[in-house]
């Protein structure tokens, strides 16, 4: 009976989607949609991580992931430490497994890393004892975003197979486009990457990703559209034009929009460079569920530090 | 003086085209006689089952002394060296400071004598301190040897950052990549420009399909042309910087390339186009090497596994032949250097190595004599070892 | 050994009765509400509804609970228990709030289903209604409507089936005696 009442879950790690099948991805969704509830509340909070410690490791600035994993975890009741560059030891010259290691001797429970470099939460898989959560790691994954993302999608469509999501601007550096990728394909989600073409690695079709340059020629056809932040220091790289080229060629504005489907969904990790990649009216539009995101972010980072925490509990 | 016997071993000398049951007679330093005499000798060894093959050259190791000691020394490194089998060693000027003058190179020369094992031959930098701003005194380097360049090939323009190859892996894991042309574009230049000038140009780790094919066509025309392949580049593809994690034992520049690759990688190595197999052994500490792969150094120990991978990977699954193994560790080397070394011709340097190809081991860099553990061979399954190296006529392991 | 010990009219009886004396004692229902524990306090509370509606003439707010998040061996069990979700979609702020579970036995779910109660408002008062008391109590709790009550030892097990979430309406008893 007991195992009835247990989810099939066995990851003392979320280090990316790709790892994930697609039983394991619906299990944190479906996690996620018992946690929404708990944010509606007067009190906040339950008590499921109680004694918990959670630390909040971001060697690479960042505040909406941080503060959503924050409040995450302080409504499961976990205690919650940050640690950033900035006041870390990180700067003064100490490794990053050092610096790990002293963390985990006062006793923590789950690692959150936000890093600069791929493949920095797998390093420290391999170093502490820990549960470790990526929440960012360079242009590789980052997977509660990418599970946000699809629990959106899933909850305003109610599905996600066979529904076609575009990806827009720059797939190379990333990672929000990769765990979507991951997880959406998965899924059986049909994925298009759209922008200019120095910014889409064309090898991502072994993946059975369509790429397309053009937005204006595949905007009909998609269900949503999950446009990527345009950092301005790739247009000094020389990877586009002009910021104003690139608006004009990829930026989702009303009339764009009237091409598309009627229920079409516009979508945003954030932070929006308004008029560039989206144009304001349409970022608080009606088709745009970008705060919903937000929302949903908050019960999926729940779902995800309550299941892995369940797996160390475990050891 | 002292003198050694060989007995009863399979002598395998490329460079003569012997592959025999033979004795072979060292006296003084210097192969004595090679053939069904045996004469008395102080010391005897029974070679009966073992493979007894002129001293192993590996033409391209970091022994990182001057500078970082902690990772490998002139010491560790010789002793590293004959424990695989090496004779002779070539060691890369890429030290702090860099060996760019008689003096620095004298030093290298100096350190290695001490340790008394394998021979060591310092590289010299190409310009003072590898700025490549002033040349270096190469007259004086060499003293009057025939300067040989040494070219790693690399446009820097187009692999700014990279840490991997540049293809599939590079663009699902988020890393930046260093595409196979990065190699190609300056292996061409400098065959065009060794053609130019009549030169002598040696191409380091070779590790494109391309490249393998420029070499090809350059040798070919008859250009002096020649270039040398690590056991990873043929051995490892890109893709295991995902299946092992982001573990930066497999980062090396160049980088770990595609199955294609490999495949023109052995095929040249087959029809001569590549001459030599060396490790490109380079020593990390953990401290400097286990870190997030975008600041981890490239490279990778191997000079206590390459003759084993070459015997069970290339040999033994009938890629190269063992006579072709041999010259490519042997002959093709020191005649790259300008060395008189590599054969067992009588009157030649006694470095010789025993090989026994029926031993089967697994791979431990713990046990190592290198005082690095940075390799991506842990644990691998081999079959073949250097059981005994002499160098000038004395059993140093 | 496997007994029956409720069938389909006795649970039905047992609810009737448990009603009944719900209504005798919060007198007009006015301020009544019900919440069941998931699983099967839910339909049980369904059921509690219907049979109340009929007697008072307006509508009962019915919610369901899921303790899972209160858990006190959260820390101790793994893999995590599922989350089915708590929906409640009323305040609970001065209403007397029927909390329907399907047994009671060591107490500790409804340790947790109170606190999580608390923390969602507070109720003018909260009473206990299970269909099968099996003893056993691990904390200070008892029920204020209680259906059947057994004897049981603690290697026992109830097993209760509903037509909701089992197909038929059954309480079945299985005794561990050793074989």
């Amino acid at each position: 009976m007991a195992n009835n009442n247990t989810v099939k879950w066995s990851r003392k790690h979320l280090l990316g989607l790709e790892d994930l099948s697609a039983q394991e991805i619906t299990t944190i969704l479906d996690t996620a949609d018992g946690f929404k509830e708990v944010s509606t509340r007067t009190v906040k909070k339950v008590p499921a991580l109680q004694g918990k410690v959670v630390v909040n490791m971001f060697i690479e600035p960042s505040t909406r992931t941080k503060t959503s994993f924050s409040l995450a975890a302080k409504r499961l009741s976990a205690d919650i430490v940050d640690f950033s560059a900035s006041t870390s030891a990180l700067t003064k010259g100490e490794s990053l497994k050092d610096t790990a290691r002293n963390i985990e001797a006062m006793g923590v429970d789950i690692v959150v890393i936000r890093h600069t470099t791929p493949g920095a939460p797998h390093l420290l898989s391999r170093t502490i004892n820990a549960s470790i959560i990526n929440a960012g790691d360079g242009a590789h994954e980052h997977p509660t975003q990418g599970l946000l993302d699809i629990f959106t999608i899933r909850e305003m469509k109610g599905r996600i197979k066979g529904l076609k999501v575009a990806l827009l601007g720059d797939i190379t550096h990333s990672r929000v486009a990769r765990s979507n990728i991951w997880g959406l394909t998965n899924l059986g989600a049909e994925v298009y990457v759209v922008g200019p073409s120095t910014l889409i690695p064309t090898q991502l079709k072994q993946l059975g990703v369509k790429i397309s340059y053009n937005l204006d020629e595949i905007i009909p056809q998609m269900d949503v559209i999950n446009i990527l932040r345009i950092q301005m220091e790739r247009q000094k790289a020389g990877l586009f034009p002009s910021i104003r080229e690139y608006a004009r060629l990829f930026g989702i504005n009303a009339e764009r929009l009237k091409k598309a489907k009627k229920d079409i969904l516009i979508m945003h990790p954030g932070p929006v460079n308004r008029g560039i990649e989206i144009t304001p009216e349409v970022a608080d539009g009606a088709r745009s569920v970008i705060l919903k995101q937000v929302t949903n972010g908050l019960a999926v980072r729940m779902a995800v530090l309550y299941l892995v925490a369940g797996v160390s509990a475990d050891k | 003086m002292s003198s050694i016997l060989i007995k009863g071993g399979r002598v395998i000398d490329p460079a003569n085209k012997i592959d025999k049951t033979a004795n072979v007679f060292t006296l003084n330093g210097k192969i004595k006689s090679v053939g069904a005499q045996s004469p008395k000798a102080d010391k005897v060894i029974d070679a009966k089952g073992l493979i007894v093959a002129p001293g192993l050259i590996d033409m391209h190791v970091h022994l990182r002394e001057p500078g970082k000691e902690e990772e490998e020394t002139i010491a560790s490194g010789s002793a590293a060296a004959v424990n695989g089998g090496f004779t002779s060693v070539a060691c890369m000027p890429n030290t702090e400071p860099a060996v760019d003058s008689e003096a620095s190179a004298e030093f290298v020369y100096l350190q290695a004598k001490r340790t008394g094992k394998a021979n060591i031959y310092p590289i010299g930098a190409i310009t003072k301190g590898r700025k490549g701003v002033e040349l270096s005194e190469m007259g004086q380097l060499v003293r009057g040897g025939a300067v040989t360049i040494i070219s790693h090939c690399e446009d820097k323009d187009l692999v700014p950052d990279g840490v991997m190859n540049d293809g599939f892996i590079s663009a699902v894991l988020g890393l930046r990549g260093m595409p196979n042309v990065a190699e190609e574009v300056m292996v061409y230049r400098d065959i065009a420009l060794c053609e130019l000038t009549g030169g002598k140009l040696h191409i380091a780790h070779i590790t494109t399909r391309g490249a393998v094919e420029l070499v090809r066509q350059a040798k070919k025309k008859g250009i002096n042309v020649t270039a040398e392949v690590t056991p990873h580049h043929l051995l490892l593809t890109d893709e295991s910087v995902k299946t092992s994690s982001f573990d930066p034992n497999y980062k090396m520049n160049p980088p770990l390339r595609t199955k294609q690759d490999i495949e023109a990688l052995a095929k040249g190595l087959k029809d001569g186009t590549i001459d030599a197999i060396a490790s490109d052994h380079a020593p990390h500490s953990p401290e400097e090497k286990d870190v997030e792969f975008n600041i981890a150094p490239f490279g990778i120990i191997g000079m206590e596994t390459l003759l084993p991978l070459v015997l069970t990977e290339l040999v033994n699954k009938k890629v190269i032949t063992l006579a072709q193994a041999i010259a490519k560790l042997t002959v093709n080397p020191a005649r790259i250097l300008g060395l008189d070394k590599g054969t067992l011709t009588v009157g030649a340097d006694a470095d010789i190595t025993l090989i026994d190809l029926s031993k089967e081991w697994v791979i431990n860099p713990d046990e190592f004599k290198s005082k690095s553990r940075n390799c991506p061979f842990r644990d691998w399954k081999v079959k073949g070892k250097a059981v005994k190296v002499i160098v000038g006529g004395q059993v140093v392991n | 050994m496997k007994r029956v010990i409720l069938d389909k009219s006795s649970i039905s009886d047992y609810l009737k009765t448990i009603a009944e004396r719900i209504l005798d004692r919060n007198k007009t229902g006015s301020s009544l509400a019900l919440v069941g524990i998931q699983r099967r306090g839910v339909p049980l509370a369904d059921r509690l509804k219907e049979i109340l509606s009929k007697k008072i003439k307006h509508d009962i707010p019915t919610g369901h609970l899921d303790i899972t998040l209160y858990r006190d061996d959260l820390k101790t069990i793994g893999p995590a228990p599922l989350v089915k979700g708590t929906d409640i979609n009323f305040d609970i702020t001065d209403k007397n709030v029927i909390l329907v579970d399907d047994v009671l036995y060591t107490g500790r779910t409804i340790r947790a289903a109170l606190d999580e109660l608390t923390d969602l408002g507070r109720a003018k008062s909260i009473q206990l209604a299970v269909l099968v008391d099996r003893g056993n109590r691990e904390l200070p709790i008892q029920a204020d409507y209680a259906g059947k009550t057994i004897k049981t030892t603690s290697s026992d097990i109830i097993h209760v089936k509903l037509k909701e979430t089992d197909g038929k309406d059954e309480v079945v008893l299985s005794i561990d005696n050793g074989e």
